[in-house]
């Protein structure tokens, strides 16, 4: 933990991450102006003392509008995330440690699933099952799944024989204990990398789906939407999309920066590569 | 060898046929029935099980699975169900755009990418590596989608440089003309790709400018940039042509949005239409045909990397 806060761009990026969750948390609080409320004067006006970051098309306040989109696209890809890390985890460990069959047809699964292109099967998974929130998380957790169980099943699989896991079965411990309190937590810290990096690229996706329409659906704010919204009109207003931008951007790249980090702090060999 | 190669074809046989599956359950995927809905609220429900009947949709899954795939294979994805048309015939039709937009980003960003791997790489730990650095986590952090718009604002609004998207140009036609039109949604896409190339690249180079025989190669007195070129490179490499492949093949499958910005009548958009006017035949012959050219690009990237790297073919045969 203290490697790991050691640098200053991890410290910072972790921040970030904290201060964006927190304003998707207390986002009613923090939103100067209702996010949905049209003022059909202030359509595409720059920043202003009334609109901090400007309005947008149909008048309703920027700032208000990623302050609550912040809910939407955090919760989603987090959501996803999460999913993803609860399904394919163990049914990953189960496979490392099992072998045999199940194994094999598991990770064949697993491993048709990770050779779909992930944009496109989102994309034709939530437009067949229809444009909602849910149905967005799931795509996601289809698309990212698989990975964590690779992970998973690849560190289960190397420790799964050595002296340690052997002395814990002769002491009487049967397979689930060795599974769940031996072998787990020492996949902890590569997964939590991957969760990391992983969430930053599920917030692009997400972006992206909404971007094509294909997430929450309007009025709801997403950055995404955000996005689409703005940049038809940016003949008029060009400022508009930047905000929406940086904010993904923001957050992916703390995300990343937050991934790196962790990955150094648990193996110092890999610093600076 | 034969054993990698045949090892390696038996998974991608695997992978393909998880993926054909995963196309033939979409369309089971949908919400209500896709024949009632077909045909309209006056349809009674004889007429609904007469169409059932004919298409083989009464038949247990697995036929159907099989019949499907059957016509897959002998290149008959069905028709599409708004414009009439057979849907291979229709993916085909937009394959270009997409194809020369893929190929073209992944120039790009090798151009861009594999320079600042190089610098990073030779000037370790000092200003110029952390310079090459932050830009490609910056690369790799901001959707392509942005930095299409990013570039919009830039050369299409401020500097009018470029027309915000003109009328698609054939590229065999005119070049010139066509590439000025693509000269944007490439650079969108090319940017992240760059930046992953060019990671790949600093690490890979790391590694080997630390190796025994470029300490070797110093001692006998070469010059750093022969070392460099002739030496280290060669070696780093393999890795970097790994990750520029399968770049590829993900670049392939993902240029749906920048399609969209840019009104570029690629797959991507062809997709987005069937989404949108529930055209299921369409969105699941795009999903199997993108999905087999994925496996197909990987399986045939990872067999060249074996023929080029025989370390690569006699560890994996020994897994």
């Amino acid at each position: 933990m203290r490697r790991l806060f050691a640098s200053p761009t991890v410290t910072a990026a972790f921040a970030v991450m904290i201060g964006l969750c927190a304003v998707a948390l207390l986002a009613p609080l923090l939103s100067p102006r209702n996010p949905l409320v049209m003022d059909f004067r202030a359509q595409l006006s720059p920043p202003s003392r009334t609109f901090l970051l400007g309005a947008d098309s149909f008048g309703r306040d920027v700032l208000s509008r990623l302050v609550y989109g912040a809910r939407i696209s955090l919760g989603i890809s987090l959501a996803s995330v999460l999913s993803a890390v609860v399904i394919g985890v163990p049914l990953g460990c189960v496979a490392g440690y099992i072998g045999g069959l199940t194994d094999e047809v598991l990770m064949n699964v697993a491993d048709g699933l990770l050779s779909l292109p992930p944009l496109i099967i989102a994309v034709a998974l939530v437009g067949i099952l229809g444009p909602n929130v849910q149905n967005v998380v799931f795509a996601l957790t289809v698309v990212y799944a698989p990975r964590f169980a690779r992970l998973s099943r690849a560190t289960v699989l190397s420790l799964r024989d050595q002296d340690f896991v052997q002395a814990v079965r002769a002491l009487g411990a049967g397979d689930g204990r060795i599974l769940v309190r031996h072998l787990v937590p020492n996949a902890v810290a590569p997964l939590l990398v991957l969760t990391t990096v992983t969430f930053g690229q599920a917030l692009t996706a997400e972006s992206g789906l909404s971007f094509l329409g294909l997430g929450a659906q309007p009025p709801t704010p997403t950055w995404g939407s955000m996005l689409s919204e703005s940049w038809k009109f940016i003949q008029q207003a060009p400022w508009l999309p930047i905000f929406p931008g940086v904010t993904i951007m923001l957050a992916v790249l703390s995300l990343n920066v937050l991934g790196d980090g962790v990955r150094d702090a648990i193996d110092p060999k890999l610093r600076g590569r | 060898m034969t054993a990698y190669f045949l090892g390696r074809a038996g998974r991608g046989v695997i992978a393909l046929f998880v993926v054909s599956v995963v196309a033939f359950l979409l369309l089971h995927a949908t919400p209500g029935d896709p024949i009632t809905t077909m045909l309209g609220p006056d349809a009674t429900p004889q007429m609904a099980d007469e169409i059932r009947h004919r298409l083989g949709l009464d038949l247990p899954l697995y036929r159907q699975y099989l019949a499907w795939i059957g016509q897959a294979l002998r290149g008959d994805l069905g028709i599409s169900i708004r414009t009439g048309q057979p849907v291979v015939r229709l993916v085909v039709g937009r394959l270009p755009t997409t194809v020369v937009l893929a190929v073209l980003a992944t120039v790009v960003s090798i151009l861009i990418g594999v320079v600042l791997g190089i610098v990073a790489a030779a000037n370790r730990g000092r200003l110029w590596d952390q310079a090459a650095t932050v830009v490609a986590v910056l690369g790799i952090s901001l959707p392509n989608f942005f930095v299409g718009i990013l570039l919009m604002i830039l050369f299409s609004v401020l500097l009018r440089w470029l027309p915000i998207s003109g009328p698609p140009v054939d590229f065999l036609r005119a070049p010139g003309e066509s590439l000025r039109t693509l000269l944007m949604p490439t650079l969108a896409l090319g940017a992240a790709y760059a930046a992953l190339v060019a990671r790949m690249t600093r690490s890979s180079l790391v590694d080997v400018l630390s190796a025994d025989y470029i300490r070797t190669a110093h001692a006998k007195g070469l010059g750093p940039l022969t070392v460099l070129v002739h030496h280290a490179l060669r070696n780093a490499f393999i890795p970097v042509l790994t990750s520029i492949a399968i770049n590829f093949a993900y670049l392939l499958g993902g240029t749906i949005i920048i399609e969209e910005i840019f009104a570029l009548p690629g797959v991507g958009r062809l997709l987005l239409q069937g989404v949108e006017q529930r055209d299921y035949p369409v969105i699941q012959g795009i999903v199997l045909l993108m999905s087999v050219s994925f496996v197909c690009v990987n399986m045939l990237a990872d067999g060249l990397f074996a023929l080029i790297d025989p370390r690569i073919r006699l560890v994996k045969a020994k897994e």
